[in-house]
């Protein structure tokens, strides 16, 4: 079963001078088994609509359903809809909170009233996911890591917890390039071998190509657009529109094409790209 | 002229307890006056901490650091530092001050004495360097996670100091919000010359500096220009690091046969060189 938003509209703080409409009706179902890129511009809407995923933020109006149950319920049913979904937060200080970085990864499966050896063993599993040495990091503060370091461990906290849909709020940014490739490789792993549903926030064009297999465009509020990632990457109206790019590799092509080599530019890997650099350079020894 | 000196500076955390933690280890630097410097490294090579000491929050542990020729422990010294040294933090958060926007960028002028009508103005033009104008009398804690950014830039812009340090500018920001601080930022140090201290995870800004500092475990393993630096990919790569596509591109045209000038760093460099 999916996650259905159903025409959600939400206001923060409504009848205030802050007012500020940040979801304008917004229709979406992430089914079950996918894997869903949302990009946009600064403020588009972005963290205010995955954090609708798992109830942490409520619709003005309209519905957020998890496998056919309505968030909003009150009782027992809601919140098991609410802990199927694991949500890594745009800044990871917001939700690193414990005294060491294993009790903060323990924090969740604790929760869950798991017993102690398996929550030792998620802890670890979740710790060598995001690289974060078990040994060196287990008894550190959180809050005195590198900013990086940071980001690991609050990903790591939401791995723990094993949930079915998994939601990322730009898990990559602030790592370095290496970190960046590892995680997203894992999660696209975590995606296939486990049928995780993934939904995740980016800015990033490249990672969206090598990953999801839709992307969501949103501008002020709204879908702008919905489409798989091969098509919208040549949706220049809309990528504009949405303050972004398209994957750097696309776009080195493209200028290539436009002074004057015959270059097919739809590639998204570095082996791809220069492969068709060199058939367009056999092809036409010069531009 | 050197403007930021560092001699064989350490930053230990918790120096002298059990949970000891050498993050800046022995390092010898000069920063000129009017140099453009980007510093790379993987999670935890030791950048934030050292540029916290370019403007004083952190001291040396071991070793020296001086700031236009002022040794930055010696606390009569702070007032100066801190003038002339601008510091955009990695999480907004850390940075925001004031309850609306207009006055959280107009902290620093005021703490520097700056008259109020030139305070009016700057916060202006700050704001509207950093694409946010129409958020003057908005809460910065309510605005999402790339806003909250470019609110802590336009802070530091609006301080007009002769350096920046800049951690992270554009982690959170779309692609069209990274080219807007990226040409910001180079603009300040072609047309005013001001000194600036970039530390980026992408390769591509780190390209348009004057000169790379790559770090690894609190050293500094590698010290030269864009061209020099980018042209190890297979280096870069085993340090964890990246290269700029267009250098990676032209690297592997070369390997199979094609004949490319050295120096490749932008899509522009590899489209002059195979389209002339
Ligand atoms: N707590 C809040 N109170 C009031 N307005 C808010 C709050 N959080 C966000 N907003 C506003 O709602 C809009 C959408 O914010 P949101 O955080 O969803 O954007 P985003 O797409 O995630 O942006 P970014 O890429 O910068 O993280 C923005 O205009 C923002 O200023
Ligand atoms: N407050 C602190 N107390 C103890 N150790 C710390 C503290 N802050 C950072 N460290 C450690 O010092 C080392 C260097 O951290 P620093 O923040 O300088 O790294 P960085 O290069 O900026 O990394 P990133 O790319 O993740 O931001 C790391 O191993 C980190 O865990
Ligand atoms: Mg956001
Ligand atoms: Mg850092």
């Amino acid at each position: 079963m999916p996650i259905e938003l159903k025409h959600v509209t939400y206001t923060y703080m409504p009848q205030t001078p802050f007012e500020r409409v940040a979801l304008q009706d917004v229709s979406l179902t992430i089914e079950e088994g996918s894997f869903t890129a949302i990009a946009g511009h600064t403020g588009s809407g972005k963290s205010t609509l995955v954090q609708h995923l798992n109830g942490i933020l409520q619709p003005t109006s309209g519905q957020v359903l998890v496998d056919g149950t309505d968030l909003a319920a009150r009782g027992k049913a809601a919140l098991a809809a609410r802990r199927k979904v694991g949500m890594v937060f745009q800044y990871p200080e917001h939700q690193l909170f414990e005294e060491t970085v294993a009790l903060d990864i323990a924090f969740g499966p604790k929760n869950l009233e798991l017993p102690e050896a398996e929550i030792e063993q998620r802890v670890r599993q979740a710790m060598e996911f995001v690289h974060l040495d078990y040994e060196t990091y287990k008894d550190r503060s959180p809050f005195q890591l590198s900013g990086g370091q940071m980001r690991r461990a609050a990903i790591a906290g939401v791995i723990a917890l094993q949930p079915k849909y998994l939601v990322l709020d730009e898990p990559t940014a602030g790592l370095d390039p290496r970190g960046r490739e590892d995680l997203l490789q894992r999660i696209v792993q975590l995606h296939k071998k486990e049928k995780i549903t993934i939904v995740f926030v980016s800015h990033n064009m490249d990672d969206i190509a090598r990953t999801a297999d839709r992307v969501v465009f949103m501008d002020q509020g709204k879908v702008l657009l919905d489409e798989a990632p091969a098509k919208a990457f040549f949706a220049e109206k809309e990528i504009a529109q949405a303050g972004l790019a398209a994957p750097q590799m696309v776009t080195l092509l493209t200028k290539l094409r436009e002074k004057g080599l015959a270059v097919d530019p739809a590639a998204f890997t570095m082996e791809d790209g220069v492969a068709h650099i060199m058939k367009a350079l056999r092809e036409a020894k010069s531009c | 002229m050197n403007f930021i000196e560092l001699t064989n500076m350490s930053h230990v955390y918790h120096d002298g307890t059990e949970n000891a933690h050498t993050a800046v280890d022995h390092i010898d630097l000069t920063i000129k006056e009017g140099e453009f410097l980007a510093i790379l490294g993987t999670n935890g090579s030791g950048k934030s901490t050292l540029a916290k000491h370019f403007n004083a929050i952190l001291l040396p542990t071991e070793g020296h650091c001086r700031v236009a020729g002022m040794d930055t422990a010696d606390e009569a010294h702070l007032w100066d530092i801190r003038q002339q040294v601008g510091m955009v933090f990695q999480n907004p958060d850390n940075q925001i001050i004031a309850a609306v926007v207009e006055d959280d960028v107009a902290f620093g002028p005021e703490n520097l004495g700056v008259p109020p009508e030139k305070i009016r103005q700057r916060v202006a033009e700050s704001l509207a360097a950093v694409g946010m104008e129409h958020y003057r009398k908005f809460a910065p804690h309510l605005l999402s996670g790339g806003q909250k950014q470019r609110i802590a830039i336009a802070g530091a812009l609006a301080m007009h100091t002769k350096c920046l340090v800049l951690d992270e500018p554009t982690a959170m920001l779309d692609p069209s919000g990274r080219r807007d601080v990226l040409h910001t930022v180079r603009q300040l140090h072609e047309k005013v010359g001001i000194t600036v201290v970039y530390i980026t995870h992408f390769m591509e800004e780190a390209a348009a500096a004057d000169r790379i500092l790559v770090m690894e475990q609190g050293k500094i393993v590698d010290d030269g220009t864009p061209a020099e630096i980018f042209r190890q990919v297979a280096v870069m790569k085993k340090r964890g690091l990246d290269v700029p596509l267009a250098a990676e591109v032209a690297w592997r045209l070369r390997q199979q046969g094609v004949r490319l000038p050295e120096r490749i760093l932008t899509d522009e460099d590899l489209v002059m060189a195979l389209c002339r």
